[in-house]
């Protein structure tokens, strides 16, 4: 009851604001929209709209990582956290109450760029429904992110740190460009972080890849979600511990 | 009286509470307070006196260094999660949720203290009644001014019923006119809670606390009543007269029983520990001086503030 009532709040928090909504869900359908119509006049792989729509997702988790970090930050640097800490709730219940109610933010996000890809094209198939279970991993990693930079830096750190981190997934996760293509310094990070990984798995499955058949990339998500979940809860915990 | 016979009358006592912060930063110092069930304490302070860290510690967010103390007779070291149920604070920030209407606010937080919805929004309604933010009520917090922000800021930490109320410097920046509306509701909780109450505003611990500890760099400097510490501590009465004909001799008489007593500003002005209205005015009369205009004023808090933190107030930094 304790948690979802501060979940329940910080869900309220998130959704009320505008911000969070135009940036989180109308930036992807605007990304969607804008990509395919320049995909028309040049047709490149890449902005083909099956290819599109798991990769505008992936970016547009992005944010959040800002948004999480927003909150938190926010909180600590307002002493709402304080008064929040002085009450009678358990560690449990603060890291769920931060980490949950993003999930159906993600779930939204995810939607909006689905339902912007069908409407221009893409097919709808199972395939499309598996790609759920690469890119909730991924949403929740950047939620862990976002738990780590909000508990340790301050508000305009997060902001500085949370734009660099989406230029980092931009040019790192394949997303705009065949990091194949590019090669070199670009394609080793980028397979080194879980983004390009995601990118490619989920590709693969909405064109009708089996899961199975991307397991070694799904792999390397997860263990980037645990490693992520583990920092989160330990640098929130750090940080508020008396 | 036994120990057990103390610990029925306290609230809160600390013993020896200290906390150090890095290797030479002492911000609370061997702290050892006595607060009533019932009272409302005032800790008073200048800047980085140690007030906010002080609530931290029994608020159980901080860990002490050295010492303890006990709420309720609970251990702040052994039980924090027993305290935590029964006391609740309203922090120096004004930590709200933004974007949560003043209701919503308040429903959360008796919420989290375990209340069931409905009892939640019961006490709710009430909290809004007495901090008069009917009005306002289904705003979100961040249209809210500096003043009902606070008042909401208190209904927050009144809505679970806390035995023990910590308020962290309740009217730090507020325009006079709020500061005494919050003043009147702050009095209305006297002898229905036990309130530890912070700031750096003395007029504001001398209209409010029933005692007041003044501590400066950590440390205990001085503990009473109002009236208490304006005794103890030597404050003036003073008298200010506008007469005519004040000849020589009745100064010189004047003078011989209470020697401060000058002229300035073509008044006259006596100061004493304890004066004599009728003394002063029998003998002027006496003398044949005749009073147009008297004033006398208590001593005020100001001058042994002054005295014991070694510097104005009006000199800080908010
Ligand atoms: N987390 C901290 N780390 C280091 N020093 C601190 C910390 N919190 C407070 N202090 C220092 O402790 C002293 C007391 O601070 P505080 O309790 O906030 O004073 P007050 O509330 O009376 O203004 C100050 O010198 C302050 O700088
Ligand atoms: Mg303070």
């Amino acid at each position: 009851m304790r948690l979802f009532s501060l979940a329940g709040r910080n869900m309220k928090e998130i959704y009320r604001d505008p911000i969070s909504l135009i940036l989180g869900i109308g930036m992807p359908v605007l990304l969607i929209l804008l990509f395919t119509s320049i995909g028309k006049g040049a047709p490149v792989d890449i902005f083909m709209v099956d290819m599109l729509v798991p990769a505008v997702a992936i970016f547009s988790f992005g944010f959040l990582i800002m948004f999480s970090a927003t909150l938190l930050v926010k909180d600590r640097q307002s002493a709402f956290l304080t008064r929040l800490l002085a009450a009678p709730l358990t560690s449990s219940d603060f890291i769920l109450a931060y980490i949950l109610p993003f999930i159906p933010f993600a779930l939204l996000q995810i939607a909006a760029s689905m339902v912007a890809g069908v409407a221009l094209g893409m097919s709808f198939t199972s395939g499309t429904f598996y790609s759920l279970a690469i890119l909730i991993p991924v949403a929740v990693i950047c939620i862990g992110i976002g738990m780590v930079l909000g508990s340790l830096f301050t508000e305009n750190q997060v902001a500085a740190a949370g734009s660099i981190i989406i230029v980092v997934i931009s040019l790192f996760s394949g997303a705009w460009m065949d990091l194949e293509m590019v090669g070199g310094i670009f394609e080793k990070i980028g397979y080194i972080l879980p983004f390009a990984h995601a990118v490619d798995a989920s590709r693969a499955v909405i064109n009708g890849a089996q899961l199975s058949a991307v397991s070694d990339k799904l792999y390397w998500i997860v263990s980037y979600l645990v490693v992520f979940i583990c920092a989160g809860i330990l640098s929130f915990w750090w940080k508020t511990k008396r | 009286m036994s120990g057990m016979d103390i610990d029925k009358k306290l609230a809160v006592r600390t013993e020896g509470l200290t906390k150090q912060f890095g290797k030479n930063r002492l911000a609370v110092d061997n702290l050892d307070l006595d607060i009533k069930k019932g009272e409302i304490f005032s800790l008073l302070g200048p800047n980085g006196a140690g007030k906010t860290t002080t609530i931290k510690m029994l608020c159980c967010l901080l860990k002490p260094t050295g010492g303890t103390a006990r709420i309720m007779g609970l251990d702040i070291l052994k039980n924090p999660a027993k305290i935590k149920q029964i006391i609740n604070v309203s922090p120096q920030e004004t930590a709200v949720a933004p974007h949560l209407s003043v209701l919503e606010n308040l429903v959360l937080v008796g919420q989290i203290y375990g209340l069931s919805g409905r009892e939640a929004k019961r006490r709710a309604y009430r909290l809004i009644e007495l901090m008069s933010l009917n009005e306002r009520l289904r705003d979100p917090a961040n249209k809210l001014s500096g003043g009902l922000l606070r008042r909401l800021s208190i209904a927050m930490a009144l809505i679970s019923d806390p035995k023990v109320l910590f308020l962290d410097e309740p009217t730090l920046g507020l325009d006079p006119k709020s500061r005494k509306t919050l003043w009147s509701l702050i009095r209305y909780l006297r002898g229905k809670k036990t309130v530890l109450l912070t700031t750096h505003y003395l007029e504001e611990a001398d209209a409010l606390a029933d005692r007041i500890a003044i501590i400066d760099q950590g440390r205990l400097v001085a503990l009473g009543t109002s009236e208490e510490l304006k005794r103890q501590l030597g404050g003036m009465q003073v008298m200010t007269v506008k007469a005519d004909s004040l000849s020589p001799a009745a100064m010189k008489n004047l003078k011989k029983i209470y020697p401060q007593t000058a002229i300035a500003d073509s008044h006259l002005i006596i100061k004493a520990e304890k004066l004599d209205f009728n003394k002063v005015v029998d003998l002027l009369r006496g003398e044949g001086v005749k009073i147009n205009w008297l004033s006398m004023k208590e001593p005020t808090l100001d001058e042994i503030y002054l005295k014991i933190t070694g510097r104005s107030r009006d000199n800080e930094i908010i």
